[in-house]
């Protein structure tokens, strides 16, 4: 009975399986530490070409290695990481034209949106995870700079940007796109008349149609509260609300949630929700079946403006070719490749933007801002009162 | 059993091999998470941040819940499980197939299938409990019904039917005879519910709504939004506290019910041929189609419709380049396939030599099988922190592998829930006669346990794979270059701006995920193969 023929072969068959599979994970994972087979680079990925491309002849050796070789031949060849959040899209080819000019590899890293880039960077500041951070912006700006994890760069290439985006006057963090926060609206299932005010959105007809978000777990939402303490003040916003509340307005974790849950975008029944001036265009863009104009349009006086910065991650070993990303990043060929990866304002203003975000999502001329220290230190109570008058 | 000495080495090896591996990739991270959260942090406010009354409340909602999901999923689950391992009928493997589906399905997508589905049915639901527990239900529903199972359909009917000859009434041969013998494997699979409804985060925040609060979404609020690290690090212990309480209890219960041998051997499937079992089958197949396969129905109707009707163009379109992915949807998932395979293959090695070590190795096997769990039962954004802050020195942080090695940390668990009781079950008596004929211990273990624990080692593997393939918890947290970027991650970006095509590409790209699980299920059923035929 102990020696029942089919069970050492049984096991032996399942052995073989598991170590086949071993094998072909192995391989798949040596090819994910970014070598690139000869088989596998027409599956390769762009950014994974991009960040690999400063070899001429095909590759084999996996990427340290190339990193050694490289260094043998020509002392210049540097790799270096451009930590940013989940939403960072370029285009094929773009970093690319970086290392060609240069000579300097990139490499790509991300994790999480932009609040836990910050968080990340924040817990191992002196030790950052790259050269480079992008993605910090306006509302959590002031954080990165107390907890110190920038070095100064001052671009020539910042004569194109507008001053106002430039925040920090040490020059710690470099602005690289713009965005605005703004109540988005279904223009066929509007109440009334399209508002064209924030005032408007308290009338009850329109309050009842709102959905926002939470503004500790959503980066739109947060901009949104920050946008009506600026316009009500320190003694008219919780008043604000409160009539929104009672209007029946209504509030979801996350953008997604709203967006697509509630509002009537995925099938939803609320007809205004906070989302992105750039939103009209990309209902444009990704419509299915394809239209003639958005069915969204944006109530301009509702939109908060916000700036994605770089800086230099204190800690990089090459802070010289970090500044050299940076710049390349104001430069024409990476600003003008913005808009449409993702879906914010270039901040070099001599960039033409693509016809769809010049006809349906242009800029607000006078959105409203914050300056970031503020926003820092009125962020916890802010939110603890907002929570109190719109969850309890 | 063993010669002495042979099996000491055993014991050693069995226990330090997973002891090393939990060490660095669990207690090490959470230790550097732990220490730089709460440097400079003295006991008065460690004390403060425990007893804030919303300390108390968010922990007893968060129990609450969790507790609750764990019994309606074991209610929900049992008469599945049960069925399953009855009855042979035509569509077994589907419906086992297919419970895993949403086990992979991202969070935000599932809610969206379960709101669509409550609206259909006129429930209102919304930002209630029950949606919570009804979404933890699908979800989890494939633990039960897998782990518990794999195990009822090798369980030894003959005593049953001894007690019955001797007298006793189905209920009182099952209670005396079965139940000892299943019990501690349902304990076992309701701790893994527990577990993950305990740590649930997007259900909580999209199906419960803003105002809800568990341990899982305030760490990660004061981790991230307020960035108070100390009291999120001390949400992060108190869920620390209640795993380890939870493993040490469940496995102090586990021992005292341990069955020397005669649980496992083929169990005989019946057809379901009379009135009385098609009926039973019938109910508890539309049981598992109202839980399981309403919502998967849901969501492949709406990621089917398109602008002018229904069709497949969202499939198509996953296939092709978009600006906003850095590679193509069907890229990101052989991706995810990979690593899934990974992640499967390290977890059931590292799973069956740590199911030696905590079956053989006393009081550090009991230690092992408490951290085996808690990557389950602490929070995804602590544990994704600890690897930032654990691997700075060695700048393994952004090592490509740490994604499916994170993955396999994960599924261990699910390996141990289905091998240990499988080992535990077997009868001591076999070994010895064994070891009485003369085989040596290498032998002994591959002539009588393999065989007896195959069968638990595929039904882990395959969860450890899910896992890999749903970036389940702290895994979403690790940073990653675009060469490892998943199919999961596709569907979130997707889903991040508006514009219906991504949308429909999001939800089509969620349904070829399910299948592809479902199908590698079916096929690790065929690898499952013949049950073990002993005694």
């Amino acid at each position: 009975m102990f020696n029942h023929p089919t069970v050492p072969s049984s096991m032996r068959r399942f052995l073989l399986t598991l170590m086949a599979l071993a094998l072909v994970a192995a391989a798949c994972g040596s090819d994910d530490a970014s070598s690139s087979s000869e088989g596998d680079t027409s599956t390769d990925t762009a950014a994974e070409t991009e960040s690999e491309a400063e070899e001429p002849e095909p590759a084999d050796a996996d990427g340290e290695d190339t990193v050694e070789e490289e260094a043998m031949e020509e002392t210049e060849a540097v790799t270096i990481t451009l930590v940013t959040h989940d939403s960072f899209a370029v285009s094929e080819g773009i970093l690319q034209t970086f290392t060609d000019e240069t000579g300097i590899s990139v490499e790509l890293l991300s994790a999480g949106d932009a609040g836990e880039v910050v968080s990340r960077a924040v817990l191992s500041a002196g030790q950052p995870e790259g050269d480079v951070m992008f993605g910090i912006d306006n509302t959590f700006l002031q954080r990165g700079l107390d907890a110190d994890l920038f070095v100064p760069h001052q671009s020539a290439a910042l004569s194109d940007v507008p001053d106002e985006l430039e925040l920090d006057p040490e020059y710690r963090v470099t602005p690289i796109d713009v965005s605005d926060v703004c109540v988005n609206y279904w223009t066929d299932a509007l109440p009334g008349d399209a508002p064209t005010s924030l005032d408007d959105l308290i009338d009850p007809a329109n309050a009842a149609s709102f959905v926002t978000e939470n503004p500790e777990s959503s980066s739109p939402g947060f901009a949104f509260l920050l946008a009506t303490i600026v316009r009500y003040g320190e003694d008219g916003w919780e008043d604000y609300w409160q009539q929104l509340v009672d209007g029946g307005m209504s509030v979801t974790s996350g953008w997604s949630e709203a967006y697509y849950g509630e509002f009537i975008a995925g099938g939803g029944e609320r007809a205004l929700v906070t989302s992105y001036a750039s939103s009209p265009p990309a209902e444009k863009i990704f419509a299915d079946p394809p239209v003639d104009a958005p069915p969204t349009g944006v109530l301009e006086d509702s939109c908060f403006r916000q700036i994605e910065f770089a800086g230099i991650l204190a800690g990089t070993e090459h802070p010289a070719e970090a500044g050299q990303l940076i710049d390349f990043m104001l430069s024409e060929t990476f600003q003008a490749d913005i808009p449409l990866n993702m879906f914010v304002y270039p901040a070099n203003e001599t960039v033409a933007l693509p016809p769809e975000f010049v006809e349906f999502g242009p800029l607000t001329a006078n959105p409203i801002t914050m300056d970031p220290a503020d926003i820092e230190a009125g962020r916890l109570d802010w939110t603890e009162r907002w929570t109190n008058i719109v969850l309890r | 059993m063993m010669p002495r000495a042979v099996s000491s080495v055993v014991r050693v090896v069995t226990v330090l091999v997973p002891a090393l591996f939990l060490g660095a990739l669990v207690v090490w991270p959470l230790l550097s998470v732990f220490s730089r959260s709460l440097r400079g942090v003295d006991g008065a406010r460690v004390l403060e941040i425990l007893t804030r009354s919303s300390t108390r409340s968010v922990l007893t909602f968060t129990v609450t819940q969790a507790l609750l999901s764990a019994l309606l999923t074991l209610l929900v689950g049992l008469p599945i499980a049960h069925a399953l391992a009855r009855y042979d009928f035509k569509g077994r493997g589907v419906v086992r197939a297919l419970v895993v589906v949403p086990f992979v399905l991202p969070t935000v997508v599932v809610a969206a299938a379960l709101d669509a589905v409550f609206t259909r049915m006129a429930l209102d639901l919304d930002r209630s409990l029950a949606a919570i527990l009804a979404a933890h239900v699908f979800f989890n529903v494939a633990i039960v019904v897998r782990i518990v199972g794999g195990f009822w359909a090798t369980l030894d009917r003959r005593d049953i039917e001894a007690a019955q000859v001797l007298g006793a009434t189905p209920f009182r041969a099952f209670r005396l005879v079965a139940l000892p013998v299943l019990l501690p494997i349902v304990l076992g699979a309701g701790l893994l519910v527990f577990l993950f409804s305990f740590t649930s985060f997007g259900v909580i925040l999209i199906l419960g709504g803003p105002a809800r609060a568990t341990l899982e979404t305030e760490i990660h609020r004061y981790a991230i939004f307020r960035q108070e690290f100390d009291v999120a690090a001390v949400l992060a212990m108190v869920q620390l506290a209640i795993v380890v309480l939870l493993s040490v209890g469940s496995a102090r219960f586990q021992r005292r019910f341990v069955n020397t041998g005669r649980g496992v051997a083929r169990r005989r499937t019946v057809r379901p041929d009379t009135w009385g079992r098609r009926a039973h089958l019938t109910v508890v197949i539309a049981l598992a189609c109202v839980v399981i396969g309403v919502p998967i129905g849901a969501l492949i109707e709406s990621s089917l419709r398109t602008g002018g009707g229904y069709g497949l163009t969202h499939y198509r379109a996953l296939l092709e380049p978009l600006p906003l992915l850095p590679v193509t949807a069907a890229e990101a998932l052989m991706r995810s396939l990979r690593f899934g395979l990974a992640a499967a293959v390290l977890a059931s090695i590292i799973g069956v030599i740590a199911a030696y070590g905590v079956v053989r190795g006393g009081r550090a096997g009991r230690v092992l099988e408490a951290i085996s769990l808690v990557p389950l039962g602490v929070s995804a954004v602590t544990l994704g922190f600890g690897y930032l802050l654990a691997f700075t020195a060695l700048d393994l942080r952004r090592s490509p592998w740490l994604i499916p090695v994170a993955h396999a940390v994960v599924g261990l668990p699910f390996v141990l829930a289905s091998v240990v009781p499988a080992l535990r079950a077997i009868d001591d008596r076999l070994h010895e006669a064994a070891a009485v004929l003369g085989a040596r211990p290498s032998r002994i273990s591959r002539l009588i346990d393999w065989p007896l624990i195959r069968r638990a080692v595929v039904t882990g593997s395959g969860f450890a794979f899910a896992i890999s393939l749903g970036e389940f918890g702290a895994t979403a947290f690790l940073s990653r270059s675009p060469s490892a970027f998943t199919a999961p991650l596709a569907i979130f970006r997707l889903l991040s701006q508006p514009g219906a095509a991504l949308r429909g590409q999001a939800l089509a790209l969620s349904v070829v995920i399910g299948a592809t699980v479902a199908c590698l299920a079916a096929v690790l059923e065929r690898l499952r193969g013949e049950e073990a035929v002993l005694l």
